[in-house]
């Protein structure tokens, strides 16, 4: 009997649950063959949507759905937190005591954010990584009547890279829509020395920001806020007051990665084969989406595009044959939708050998993007697309 | 200004193989963790970072030793002024 033990149930692991049931579908089904999701809390939650509650387009609830309901039949799920690999002894250990041995694992464990690292992040700035804090942002933003707001990034690397600019962006116009924008100032602080890490991207967003009168910072490192002041000070010497503050929680790989001797601390990434994706110094551990200390995006679309490479990687190992080369064997593909406001946007696809080429921002992208959060449910973690 | 000063490496980062901001990235946090004085070696083998790390290090106040370069890679030293 082979044991395959997935862990997270987020866009990664759910996909790649999936796959590996449809490859593997009739050992499992004779027994030969388990598979198992392991999900902190058994729910599914659609991250991208956070960023439209803040935009105060978007409710919470429609983001959230049963895990169960999104795998395979043939895939168990257990719920419940994982405190430790024990990659010797092929063990995934849970926080109620229970152990799970497998022969091959899937590491799909995310990441997670630590505004603390930051002192005065978690009380002066707001985000939208989380829905509760989308919401408090939101409410923010309902209050604001004028003033001036930063917006920034207090750590790298970080869950979906546009989102920062595209809070921007649309944060501009709705305070346009609002008659609020000439009482106010909109700040971008970037942590490196253009807008974006991808230079094409920085180059078509960089003049955007210039258009609507949005003030572009450049090495702006977050060392600490002020919090009597309304303050942000860098580790470049410089000093911002806000009225209202927006930033990035610094992110981290999960605790139990760094825990098991997995990956490195402090970031807590895992030290992840571009081609392959299997951790190294470990021939049956995978991982994918933002686990990884790969140099791509952290998002759902990086884990929608690395899943079948893990899938095809994970079959292969189980029945003794040589992986597909082509289907095995992981590019760098990402595509994801990047909002300018005004109800317009581009699209970013790229892979490790070919930056992105973004077409000039129209409705069509934006209406696009649109589309796709309503239809993801029914498609990527199903593997449909 | 590029000084060809005779110091002591306190702490070499071997970033190459990792793509722009990672190196500058790993330089910002040793600059972080280090005291006045240290002199930070980074290794990467990303082109854009002997171009990013000079510019980031005369903002943030501290000073470009030297650039060499090896086949595949450059050697940006870092002294941390404050």
């Amino acid at each position: 009997m082979q044991r395959i033990v997935v862990v997270g149930g987020g866009v990664g692991g759910t996909l790649v649950a999936n796959l590996i049931a449809r490859r593997l579908g009739r050992q499992i089904d004779r027994g030969e063959v388990t598979l198992t999701v392991v999900d902190l809390l058994g729910e599914h939650v659609y991250q991208p949507g956070f960023m439209y509650i803040a935009m105060g387009n978007q409710r919470p609830e429609g983001l959230v759905r049963p895990e169960r309901g999104l795998l395979d039949r043939r895939v168990r799920l257990e719920v419940g937190e994982v405190t430790r690999i024990d990659p010797e002894a092929r063990l995934v250990e849970l926080g109620n005591g229970e152990r799970l041995a497998y022969d091959q694992l899937v590491l799909a464990s995310g990441s997670r954010i630590v505004p603390e690292l930051i002192d005065g992040l978690a009380e002066e700035a707001h985000h939208f990584y989380g829905p509760d804090h989308a919401q408090k942002l939101r409410d923010a933003l309902d209050a604001f009547t004028g003033g001036r707001i930063v917006i920034g990034i207090a750590g790298m690397p970080y869950k979906c890279p546009p989102a920062p600019l595209e809070v921007a962006f649309l944060i501009e116009a709705e305070l346009r829509e609002r008659g609020l924008r000439e009482k106010s100032e909109i700040h971008f602080c970037s942590p490196i020395g253009r807008a974006f890490t991808i230079e094409s991207v920085s180059e078509m967003a960089t003049p955007i920001l210039a258009e609507k009168g949005i003030e572009l910072h450049t090495f702006f490192n977050v060392e600490s806020i002020d919090r009597d002041r309304h303050t942000v000070q860098t580790l470049e010497g410089e000093e911002l007051g806000y009225d209202l503050l927006i930033l990035v929680p610094p992110h981290r790989g999960a605790q139990f990665v760094i825990d098991s001797g997995l990956a490195p601390a402090p970031g807590g990434w895992l030290p992840t084969d571009k081609q392959t994706l299997q951790v190294a110094g470990h021939a049956n551990v995978w991982a994918l989406g933002d686990a990884t200390d790969l140099p791509l995006s952290k998002a759902g679309s990086t884990a929608h595009f690395e899943a079948p490479v893990v899938a095809e990687r994970v079959a292969a190992a189980v029945t003794g044959r040589e992986p597909d080369p082509e289907k095995g064997t992981y590019t760098g593909k990402v595509m994801c939708f990047f909002e300018v406001g005004d109800g317009k946007g581009t699209l970013l696809q790229f892979d490790y050998d070919h930056p992105p080429k973004p077409p000039a921002p129209n409705r069509i992208w934006h209406l696009g993007k649109m589309v796709f959060n309503k239809a993801y449910w029914q498609t990527v973690p199903k593997g449909r697309v | 200004m590029l000084e060809n000063a005779s110091v002591s490496i306190t702490r070499t980062i071997d970033a190459r193989g990792s793509y722009c901001p990672g190196p500058l990235m790993e330089l910002i946090r040793a600059i972080r963790e280090g005291a006045v004085g240290d002199v930070i070696a980074v290794l990467s083998s990303d082109s854009g970072s002997k171009i990013d790390i000079p510019k980031w290090v005369e903002k943030a106040g501290h000073r470009l030793v030297e650039i060499t370069s090896t086949e595949g890679y450059d050697t940006i030293v870092v002294e941390k002024l404050r």
